[in-house]
């Protein structure tokens, strides 16, 4: 056994990442899905952190503190701040069939795991097989905002998404240049700003968040 | 100095942006806009003579990298939104004659015109793959809202959609973004360079093939949903009806031709490592896939505006095709027919903006005799929808005919696919838009006079390079196809 | 030296077959008083178990007039299989005489043979509950059996074999490496652990409430002897529980090969593991809520789903 102590915390790190993924794919309720978003952050943020420590890459300590304070404290607070004023905090999503789901879920990340294979086997670098989990936690929050039918859980699961991706920038390529790092940073945050003033159109105008009003159109009756 | 130009196509139109968050509620906010977008397309002018003068050049420290293949994206994107910001002040004012739009909803949409110009831009000019990433991630942010303007049920849903989707697909595309630098990474090392587009097709040989196949796929898939090819395509109906009759022309004639872009640079750095057509095959399939599902759902639309935004998903998906193809002709003939699709879908967009303004509806069987009411919008729709089936001696019939001769050559199989696509696609559009123009009407006149200038300036220019093409301007064409191999 | 080896190793397996077999009942004990004290009771006492072994050990069986033989056997089958089940399992030292037989796909074939004859022996006296808690059992254990051959799997893939010593030899005596897939997969064994062993959120051990009671409902016809060897069966079977998790998730300070020297030191380690695993165990049970029976698949389809990601964790990362 000659893998270094850092890769496996990060190895373990990665398989955290993914079991938040599967609980935030199973968790009816709003405010839960939230705090799980935070801790995936937290997972993201260290795991940056370890990658930055063991390679000696200084501008990844930048990403991991960039992603501690966006995705663990100022993304998590607005939802937060969202959900109280648009008086959703304690909905809970009922139509979601969680044995289901989880076989979809497993079956997507075998899918992922297979497609990245031959990435990670022709790959020296010490964190080869977390592209495969970076796939898999991005298909499971896509599945996610699949199975949704709220608007505040798809958007969480559209951050997730971009927290997947953010993990396989920073740990299996050890980081993206930093200036695209910002630019994805800076989409992410107005992304966010512009969800919220969304909701509150949507609520305006359809008096729920729920998206299933939204189906009106279509080629036939249009 | 190229750097001179470059800032200024640059700066321009983040200033005006600047300036309209500012002073967009204001009474000439409209002109400022225009103004903008003209300093814009005089910037890219400069770019443009400078570039076909001296060859392709990297600009601040290679952050930007300015070839004949992408100036002309440049130029065309300026032109099309100097002429949409010409359109856009008579026809948001009668939007707000209408009570369809407030002063604050027009602020906003006056700056976010020009950030969007401004994210498509530095999308078109950058060299760095991630960068061409955020630029294309903010060009959704800054439509969205503009989508979603008239706050009505219908186009807030036609925003969310085009934002969740859209929002999806570019994650999708960052993924293949990463593979890439992971890939790169080995060739060249950590840091700046290995994203840059210039370092990368020096080395493109080296990457390596299964790497950059799967972040190809991601890639297109990912900018292939902002191209609308099918199946990705279901939010570009509905963003383009419901949207304002300005943005439809932008996302139209612009967005989807900055998102095929940021694919052929992507072709052309697979190619080089694969060696194989791989990724010509991925796009020809996508492309003549959405051809023929854009002609079949042509027939079944009642809404004007996504008949033609069916359109245009037709048309992407031909140039798409073309690109595919790959080879000098094919790829000449696919910048042509983007041009002269950006050209006529805008003036199209603009007639039918006026003309749906007067019957005031969108629904096709309740707009009638627009040639009776305003020849020139008649005329202008009906013209427009000449040019854009493909009749001669409209410029599209040129890259059409173009693009099918070389299919025919090089993959005969596909050629009557493509043309019964093109057929059906024809009696949809000539069947609905003609009793438009020449049936009776029941509207009324409008409070403004339209702007029906930019229609006929487009439909001029296609009909120019239809019958006749500068050899400057062919050179040019060709100069970039060559480069794009 | 040979010999005396083989010896010393038979001798040691018969102390586990009987330390075992004396020590199931004390860990129940222990697990009831950690509970008891959780619950701010004084609680039974350690040996409580014991005693109610033996008070029912005095009584007279009484038996219904339809039961079949089956059912008075059974309760033997079932205490055999959990004994021999306990006593297999390398929890002292690894090179003892039975331990080639500890294969973990041999042991999750004993757990299911004596689940199919207490399920068998349930309905074949045809009441309601005993038929109604069958089914249920069978309900738990198919969905916990396939979870528990996932965690095997697991730690079989990353030791190359399914042999319960060689896994032990091989996470007990090597450098201490993180395994994601393990930690996953030791997740997932707690939640088999509960279900399999009847213990809250899936069944409560101490009650009766009709409405709830897996176990307790299946052997409602029992008594006297019968009940007390189905009772030290269960005891025997957490501790064959207990016993796994140890092996595969934490087995460092047990003896290695022919390393009689350490013999002392694996027995201290191995008590000191029971006494935290059973107060683990309880403080558990007093954290969780019991959920209702139709929410039990989902419970299990996350064990099952933690076994199988580990499972594919490992194939990804190789660790």
């Amino acid at each position: 056994m000659s893998i270094p102590f850092t890769t496996q915390i990060i190895y373990l790190l990665a398989s955290i990442l993914l079991l938040v993924a599967f609980a935030m794919l199973s968790q009816r309720r709003i405010l839960s899905l939230i705090n799980l978003f935070a801790w995936q952050g937290l997972v993201l943020s260290v795991s940056t952190f370890v990658v930055a420590y063991s390679t000696a890459q200084h501008h990844l300590y930048y990403s991991a503190v960039l992603t501690l304070l966006l995705k663990v404290l100022v993304l998590p607070w607005l939802l937060h701040r969202l959900i109280r004023k648009l008086n959703v905090k304690w909905d809970v999503e009922t139509l979601i069939n969680i044995p289901t789901t989880m076989l979809v879920g497993i079956a997507l990340v075998i899918f992922a795991f297979n497609l990245a294979a031959p990435i990670s086997q022709l790959s020296e670098s010490i964190t080869r097989g977390l592209i495969g989990i970076a796939l898999a936690s991005v298909l499971l929050s896509l599945l996610m905002m699949i199975t949704r039918r709220k608007a505040v859980p798809q958007v969480v699961g559209f951050l997730a998404m971009e927290n997947g991706l953010f993990f396989a920038a920073t740990s299996a390529t050890h980081g993206m240049p930093l200036v695209v790092e910002l630019g994805i940073a800076l989409d992410v945050l107005v992304g966010t700003f512009i969800f919220g003033i969304f909701f509150f159109q949507l609520r305006e105008t359809f008096d729920s968040l729920d998206i299933t009003h939204m189906e009106k159109l279509k080629d036939d009756n249009s | 100095m190229i750097d001179l130009q470059l800032t200024a196509l640059l700066l321009a139109p983040l200033l005006g942006g600047l300036l309209l968050a500012l002073f967009g509620s204001r009474r000439w906010a409209a002109e400022l806009n225009s103004l903008m977008s003209f300093c814009t397309f005089a910037a890219s002018v400069a770019l443009t003579i400078r570039v076909i003068d001296s060859g392709p050049q990297v600009a601040f420290n290679e952050q930007f990298f300015i070839d004949q293949f992408n100036v002309f994206l440049v130029a065309l994107t300026a032109f099309v939104a100097f002429t949409t910001s010409l359109f856009s002040r008579p026809y948001m004012r009668i939007e707000q004659h209408h009570g369809k739009l407030t002063t604050s909803m027009l602020h906003l949409y006056y700056s976010m015109y020009q950030l969007f110009t401004f994210a498509m831009l530095v999308a078109l000019t950058t060299n760095n793959m991630g960068i061409i990433w955020v630029a294309m991630e903010a060009a959704t942010l800054t439509t969205v809202l503009l989508v979603s303007l008239y706050r009505t049920p219908a186009s807030l849903e036609a925003a969310w959609k085009y934002f969740i989707l859209c929002g999806v697909g570019i994650a999708l595309a960052l993924f293949g973004t990463i593979l890439l630098y992971f890939a790169a990474e080995r060739v060249l090392g950590q840091g700046g360079t290995a994203l840059l587009w210039t370092h990368l097709n020096e080395v493109k040989g080296e990457l390596e093939p299964t790497v950059l196949k799967l972040a190809f796929i991601f890639l297109l898939v990912g900018y292939g949903t902002k191209i609308g090819l099918v199946p990705l395509h279901s939010w570009l109906p509905d963003a383009h009806a419901e949207g304002p009759t300005p943005v439809s022309a932008v996302l139209s004639g612009l967005l989807l031709n900055v998102a095929l872009c940021a694919v052929m640079r992507s072709k052309v750095l697979v190619d080089g490592s694969l060696g194989t057509h791989f990724a010509g095959n991925l796009m020809m399939g996508f492309g003549l896939l959405s051809v023929v599902v854009a002609a079949l759902f042509l027939s079944r639309q009642k809404d004007i505006k996504r008949m033609f935004a069916y359109s245009s998903i037709e048309h992407m998906g031909l140039i798409t095709f073309a690109f595919g193809m790959g080879g000098k002709v094919a790829t000449f003939a696919a910048m042509l027919h983007m041009t002269m699709h950006s050209l006529t879908k805008s003036a199209i967009f603009f007639a039918v903006g006026h003309a749906v303004q007067k019957s005031g509806t969108q629904q096709m069987e309740n707009i009638r005799g627009m040639l009776q009411i305003s020849p020139t919008v008649g005329w202008g729709l009906m013209l427009g929808t000449f040019a854009i089936l493909g009749m001669p001696p409209f410029g599209v019939f040129a890259s059409e005919f173009l693009i099918i001769t070389t299919a025919m050559h090089d993959y005969p199989w596909t050629t009557p696919i493509l043309l019964i696509a093109l057929g059906i696609a024809f009696a949809a559009i000539f069947g609905k838009v003609q009793p438009i123009v020449f049936g009776e009407t029941t509207a009324k006149p409008l409070p403004h006079s339209p702007a029906l200038i930019p229609v006929f300036a487009h439909l001029l220019l296609v009909l120019i390079l239809g019958l006749y093409m500068p050899p400057y301007l062919a050179n040019w064409y060709r100069q970039a196809a060559v480069l794009l191999g | 030296m040979e010999n005396t080896n083989l010896t010393l190793g038979i001798l040691l397996q018969l102390c586990q077959l009987l330390l075992v077999v004396l020590m199931a009942p004390l860990l129940m004990g222990w697990v009831n008083q950690c509970r008891a004290w959780l619950q701010n009771r004084s609680g039974p006492g350690l040996l409580q178990p014991y005693c109610t072994l033996r008070k029912l050990f005095h009584k007279d069986a009484v038996l219904a007039h339809d039961a079949s033989p089956l059912f008075r056997m059974t309760p033997y089958i079932v205490f055999g299989c959990m004994w021999l089940a306990a006593a297999i399992i390398p929890i002292i030292a690894v090179d003892l005489p039975f331990s080639p037989a500890a294969d973990v796909i041999a042991l999750v074939g004993i757990f299911a043979l004596a689940r199919v004859f207490i399920a068998l022996a349930a309905m074949d006296i045809g009441t309601a509950f005993g038929t109604l808690g069958a089914r249920r059992e069978m309900l738990v254990s198919f969905l916990a059996e396939p979870a528990l051959l996932m965690v095997f799997f697991t730690s079989s893939l990353i030791s190359h074999s399914t042999q319960l010593p060689h896994i032990v030899e091989t996470f007990a005596h090597h450098e201490f490496v993180l395994y994601p897939s393990l930690a996953f997969a030791s997740v997932a064994f707690v939640m088999i652990l509960l279900a399999e062993n009847a213990r809250i959120p899936v069944d409560n051990p101490s009650t009766h409430l009709e409405l709830t009671m897996i176990h307790e409902a299946m052997i409602l016809e029992y008594s006297a002897r019968h009940l007390a060897l189905v009772e030290w069966a269960s005891s025997l079977k957490l501790l064959a529980y207990i016993s796994i998790g140890i092996a595969l998730f934490l087995p460092q300070g047990i003896a290695g090969v022919g390393n009689w020297n350490a013999l002392p030191l694996a027995v201290a380690a191995l008590l000191l593991k029971l006494v935290a695993a059973g107060a683990g165990l309880a403080l558990l049970e007093a954290l969780i809520a019991k959920m209702r029976i139709f929410r039990v698949p989902e419970f299990l389809g996350t064990a099952f789903l933690l076994a199988v990601l580990g499972l594919l964790i490992h194939f990804l990362l190789g660790a």
